[in-house]
């Protein structure tokens, strides 16, 4: 494919990127978060269309209007997220759309269950195709996701982020799996941000940037140090401005809390000017702990202590009036309410500031917008401009400022730079470890490592709902972290 | 132990429990309730809501509603039975192609206009019951056609009786068996799950949700057409407000069945039970002295009482993160 | 977009864009007000009679107590659900002041549970939708049929018809020359629904919820408690409308005021209340209330039937949802050919 453009309302998503991919050949995609990678597999698969750049499948053009057309051409994707049917079985999840036809032309269940267990049976995945896809793990379900991409009988195989929630026993599982593939003739686009994968199973990259393309080649032709610099664009060690914060007496203290099913025996201890990391694989509860600790859902028992005083949160309104605020990791469905404008957003948990006896005064609401746009350097036309408008990194700002507001003792900051771009990702962090310095406490959950070892002062790991680790800044390597997050010994690539 | 609660936590076992249990309770009393002769009554009369409530069961699990449908049988009703008066001579094979045709094309525009314009199904359906409706009154002018106006022929097809079950119990077999089919082991059926369960993960497997709702609605239609003219002919008369809050039954039927409103859930045996359960009340009540009156409060409050069991069974269980043990893999 | 907005000093964000004349001159509601003004008008030249005053004053009738459904819809609307058992909460109130009536009650007495039936008709769906978390549509199509249902027990094919004299204040009497007491009361109960609505955190929390009920509920908004007040407000605003629709007809029938949920829900939406929550205002729907009355008046000037007239209801309610979504279909068709 070449010169391939998508642009969105307020975003240039992809501009002029061009991209080969070789039967019997593993090529990596790799960028950071918001580069662009996701809405070229999108453009591949036929959700999206794009602007402009054609595709071409042996030297022949194609397009793909529909996700049907994509599939019939021979390409299948893994999703990021797996989209897949809680309410069905296992064989009708991977068999969707073209499920096997009996001489009537009706759906052959019969055949559609042997042929859904053959597959799973071939990648080593002992699951019944009868159980319903809700009562499976997550684990589970990526296998499920790559049984449904292998039974379409595919050319081009595009696997994106594949490893993000998978334990490090079943990313060597999945490799095999690639192995196969590789074997059997299939192109494999495999889309990654973790270095040691790449080198472990591709032979080609490409690396994206900004929505750009900024390299591409052999990648026994390139050295580790080569890409990293290309997809950040500058040094590493540049990129976290940690300021030294003077750490002051305990904040929050967290004793034994634990959740039916998510999270067990989590205690922590948060000291203002501090910068605590939440590291850890995707769902092993770090997200959930901090949710229950905002109100959001109810823990089952453990004690949480302010500023010495036992508090007890039973919604997210308790715990801000306590002083307890938390930033969200799916910022247009938890954080902002991008329909609404950037004044309304950041005055909604301050409205009892602003306004007097239940009566709003805009006047004070424009005041506290401003004050909080200004300080976190908000790029944005109006204050009355819908936050739906703005771009990732803006809008994060709306959602930090929104929070300030309400003058919190601490804030959680779930994967506070995801899916932004690296200006706002800078700006987001210079923010945050101001924030400690002025004395503020801070929780940080991210699964980007190179975050947690920048920002934190301490990292808590965390590895299937239960605490895995507490680790010091000094001397803490990626090694170690990865170590307890997967629970392997060996896992240190 | 495991197979019994499994079979007991499904929908289809509780509701023919449910409606054993009723029958039991209605036979003690009045025997003759139970007699085969009188159950094929029950089910002869439950049979247009069977149909009309599969019909709206697909729209319900495209994640849709379709409050339209009782207006659409008034509609068509009438329509069929003016050409009945008007034209004696037209066979009735004619009038039940343009009763489906009719129906197919009112479920049509509902459709069209929730794929194509993406309004929501209830504002569409709330606007067009009301327009189907109010045309049946000014292609009437009101007046209402009786059985006299109508022809023997017109009228007597659905009562003929098959092997000793009428043609309209024949026809509701039917609809249950291409329902059946239709739901489980074609394209489209699933597709009515997939777009309803997960609109975003259909589009990934190359389903087109905005072309399934609609069939759904011409489905919904095309049933909602027929039964217009098994209505009319079955109570030998067209008037305006024929089958007035029929809809609501028909959702009540779906939600009893274990239709999920939030769409993606159900199958055509618990809707099948659900319509069937409403009947055998229906039909019970002047048994067992209770005033007709009564009906719309009951429906009103098992409607509710279904929909807070549908609501438990459907909260959404956490992700179970801990795990006993490492997962064999 | 983005870029534009980049390029702006961050030192300066103004709080809007437009001037207040410029947003209203482009807004839903001086649209509203036009057709408003372009049916009056053409329903002047139609019929002689139209411009009567006291003519004016009968058509207020024809709305006002749906006009009162439709304030309250309004907020259930905009915080993103829908009370589809209002006109069953009518039947419903109606039959328990004719009950109340037949043994002996007062006008103040049978006023009181008028409003009472309805509040507690509110607090079921509130209890229902707000605390069980059903979702609205099936579960007030469950209280529709609940409600009237129960009026049906109690009334069969009876008729209620004996009412205190001093009742027939509610529904018939005047406030002040031409202006009727309920269209008095339907203008206060608007600009309090306005300063609720616009002025309120209340208000504001409504519109939070309607857009996006989980980041309202991360914001520390109680969404429970939200919704459940505005299902209050729906059965307290039938109550109120059942008062005076019991009072102006004098008699109650198990099937009075069917369908006006329909209406109500028209109002709303012709006013501008989006039906996904979030949207819409006050302003818009008292407009869309006059806009109603206006051509079911002209229509009955006419001699248009009622069920023809509500025709009419369905067509704009669709009509007024599709036209700008068609508008926006072809002009970004337009765009792309270009």
């Amino acid at each position: 494919m070449t010169g391939i453009s998508k642009t969105f309302p307020g975003v240039k998503a992809l501009s002029d990127v061009a991209l080969e991919l070789r039967p019997g050949h593993v090529t990596a995609l790799i960028g950071e978060n918001g580069a662009g990678k996701s809405t070229l597999v999108k453009i591949l698969t036929g959700i999206y269309q794009p602007d402009g750049g054609s595709i071409q499948i042996d030297g022949k053009e194609v397009t793909l209007p529909t996700a049907e057309a994509a599939q019939g051409l021979g390409i299948t994707a893994i999703h990021q997220e797996t989209v897949l049917f809680d309410e069905l079985t296992v064989a009708e999840n991977i068999y969707i759309g073209h499920q096997p036809r009996n001489r009537y032309g009706l759906i052959d269940w019969v055949a559609m269950h042997a042929r859904a267990a053959a597959i799973l049976h071939g990648i080593d995945a002992p699951i019944s195709t009868r159980t319903r896809l809700k009562d499976l793990s997550i684990a589970q379900r990526h296998l499920v996701a790559i049984a449904r991409a292998l039974s379409i009988d595919a050319r081009i195989v595009i696997m994106d982020e594949p490893t993000a929630a998978l334990s490090y026993k079943e990313v060597e599982e999945l490799f095999g799996i690639i192995d196969r593939l590789k074997k059997a003739g299939k192109a494999i686009l495999f889309i990654s941000h973790k270095f040691e994968e790449v080198w472990q199973i591709c032979e080609y990259f490409a690396v994206f940037r900004d929505g750009g393309q900024v390299g591409a080649g052999r990648l026994d032709e390139v050295s580790h140090a080569d890409l990293v610099k290309m997809m950040v664009g500058r040094d590493v060690t540049q990129a976290f401005p940690k300021l030294p914060a003077e750490i002051g007496e305990v904040v929050l203290k967290v004793d034994g809390y634990c959740h039916p099913t998510e999270f067990d025996q989590v205690s922590l201890e948060l000291r203002r000017g501090e910068i605590l990391g939440l590291y850890g694989l995707v769902g092993a509860g770090r997200s959930e702990f901090c949710q229950a600790l905002f109100g959001v859902t109810r823990p089952s028992a453990g004690m949480v202590t302010l500023s010495g005083k036992p508090i007890t949160v039973r919604s997210p309104s308790d715990a801000i009036d306590a002083g307890i605020v938390y930033v969200p990791e799916e910022r247009g469905r938890h954080g902002a309410i991008t329909a609404m404008s950037i004044a309304s957003n950041i005055s909604l948990p301050s409205l009892k500031v602003t306004s007097r006896r239940n009566f709003l005064r805009m006047a004070e609401e424009f005041d506290l917008a401003r004050k909080y746009a200004e300080r976190l350097d908000l790029r944005a036309a109006s204050l009355s401009q819908p936050v739906g408008t703005l771009s990732g990194g803006n809008q994060q700002k709306v959602v930090i400022g929104k929070w300030l507001a309400t003058l919190p003792k601490v804030i959680i900051l779930d994967e506070p730079t995801k899916g932004i771009d690296i200006g706002s990702k800078a700006a987001v962090h210079a923010f945050m470890s101001q924030l400690a310095v002025e004395g503020l406490a801070v929780i940080m959950v991210s699964s980007e490592i190179p975050e947690i070892l920048g920002m934190s002062d301490r990292v808590i790991v965390m590895r299937e709902g239960r605490m895995a680790g507490v680790f010091e800044r000094e001397g803490l390597t990626p090694e170690a972290l990865v170590r307890a997050a997967t629970g392997n010994k060996e896992a240190a690539a | 132990m495991n197979t019994l609660r499994s079979l007991l936590a499904r929908r289809e076992a509780l509701l023919v429990l449910a409606c054993l249990l009723l029958l039991a309770a209605i036979t003690a009393r009045f025997p003759a309730f139970s007699t085969p002769h009188n159950l094929a009554g029950v089910f002869n009369d439950t049979s247009i809501l069977i149909m009309m409530a599969l019909g709206q069961s697909a729209v319900i699990l495209t994640k849709s509603i379709d409050l339209s449908v009782a207006a659409n049988v008034a509609l068509t009703g009438m329509t069929v039975a003016m050409l009945n008066h008007l034209a004696p001579g037209l066979p009735v094979v004619v009038l039940i192609v343009v009763a489906l045709g009719m129906g197919m094309l009112l479920g049509a525009i509902n459709g069209f206009l929730v794929w194509w314009l993406d309004i929501p199904a209830i504002v569409v359906t709330l606007g067009t019951m009301t327009i189907f409706r109010g045309l049946a009154f000014v292609e009437s002018g009101g007046a209402w056609v009786n059985a006299h106006e109508m022809s023997p022929t017109f009228l007597e097809l659905p009562r003929a009786l098959v092997l000793g079950l009428p043609v309209l119990s024949w026809v509701g077999i039917l609809a249950i068996v291409l329902a059946a089919t239709l739901f489980t082991r074609t394209g489209l059926g699933r597709a009515f799950y997939a777009t309803g369960g997960n609109a975003v993960a259909a589009v990934y497997a190359g389903i087109d949700i905005g072309k399934t709702r609609f069939l759904a609605f011409v489905l919904s239609g095309t049933v909602a057409g027929l039964c217009g003219y098994l209505w009319v002919s079955r109570y030998a008369v067209a008037y305006v407000d024929v089958a007035s809050g029929f809809e609501l039954d028909t959702i009540a039927a779906c939600v009893i069945g274990g239709v999920s409103t939030i769409g993606g859930v159900g199958t055509v045996g618990g809707v099948v039970l659900g319509a069937l359960f409403l009947g055998i009340i229906k039909n019970a009540l002047p048994v067992i002295g209770i005033s007709p009156f009564w009906q719309m409060a009951i429906s009103g409050a098992i409607i509710i009482a279904a929909v807070v069991i549908n609501a438990r069974g459907e909260r959404v269980k956490g992700r179970v993160i801990l795990r006993r043990k490492e997962l064999p893999l | 977009m983005s870029d534009q907005s980049a390029a702006l000093s961050p030192r300066h964000i103004p709080d809007r864009l437009d001037g207040p004349l410029k947003r209203a001159l482009k807004s839903w509601e001086m649209l509203l007000l036009a057709v408003a003004i372009a049916i009056a008008i053409a329903n002047s030249l139609a019929s002689p009679y139209f411009l009567d005053p006291w003519n004016l004053s009968d058509a207020t009738f024809n709305f006002t107590e749906k006009a009162i459904l439709a304030l309250a819809m309004t907020f259930v609307i905009i915080s993103g659900e829908i009370d589809l058992s209002v006109a069953s909460i009518i039947a419903l109130a109606s039959t328990a002041m004719g009950a109340a009536a037949a043994a002996g009650a007062g006008t103040p007495v049978l006023f009181l549970i008028g409003l009472g039936v309805g509040l507690v008709c509110g607090l079921f769906n509130g209890f229902l939708v707000a605390k069980l978390g059903l979702p609205a549509i099936v579960a007030t199509i469950g209280t529709m049929s609940l409600y009237r249902g129960i009026a049906y027990v109690v009334l069969g094919d009876q008729v209620y018809k004996n009412y205190p004299a001093d009742f027939a204040v509610f529904g018939q009497g005047y406030a002040v020359w031409i202006f009727s007491i309920e269209f008095v009361t339907f203008l206060v109960l608007a600009v309090i629904a306005g300063v609720v609505l616009h002025k309120t955190i209340f208000g504001r929390q409504v519109y939070a919820v309607g857009n996006n009920a989980l980041a309202a509920r991360f914001s520390g908004v109680k969404v429970q408690r939200i919704k459940f007040i505005v299902f209050l407000m729906t059965g307290a605003a039938a109550g109120l409308a059942s008062v005076m629709l019991t009072s102006r007809l004098g008699s109650t029938r198990p099937s009075i005021a069917v369908g006006w949920e329909l209406d109500a829900v028209t109002m709303a939406v012709l006013g501008g209340v989006g039906i996904n929550g979030g949207t819409g205002n006050i302003l818009g729907v008292v407009i869309a209330a006059f806009v109603m009355g206006l051509v079911t008046f002209g229509l009955g000037l006419l001699n248009v039937p009622g069920i023809v007239m509500s025709i009419f209801m369905g067509l704009m309610l669709i009509l007024v949802i599709a036209l700008p979504l068609v508008v926006q279909r072809i002009n970004s068709h337009r765009r792309i050919a270009r």
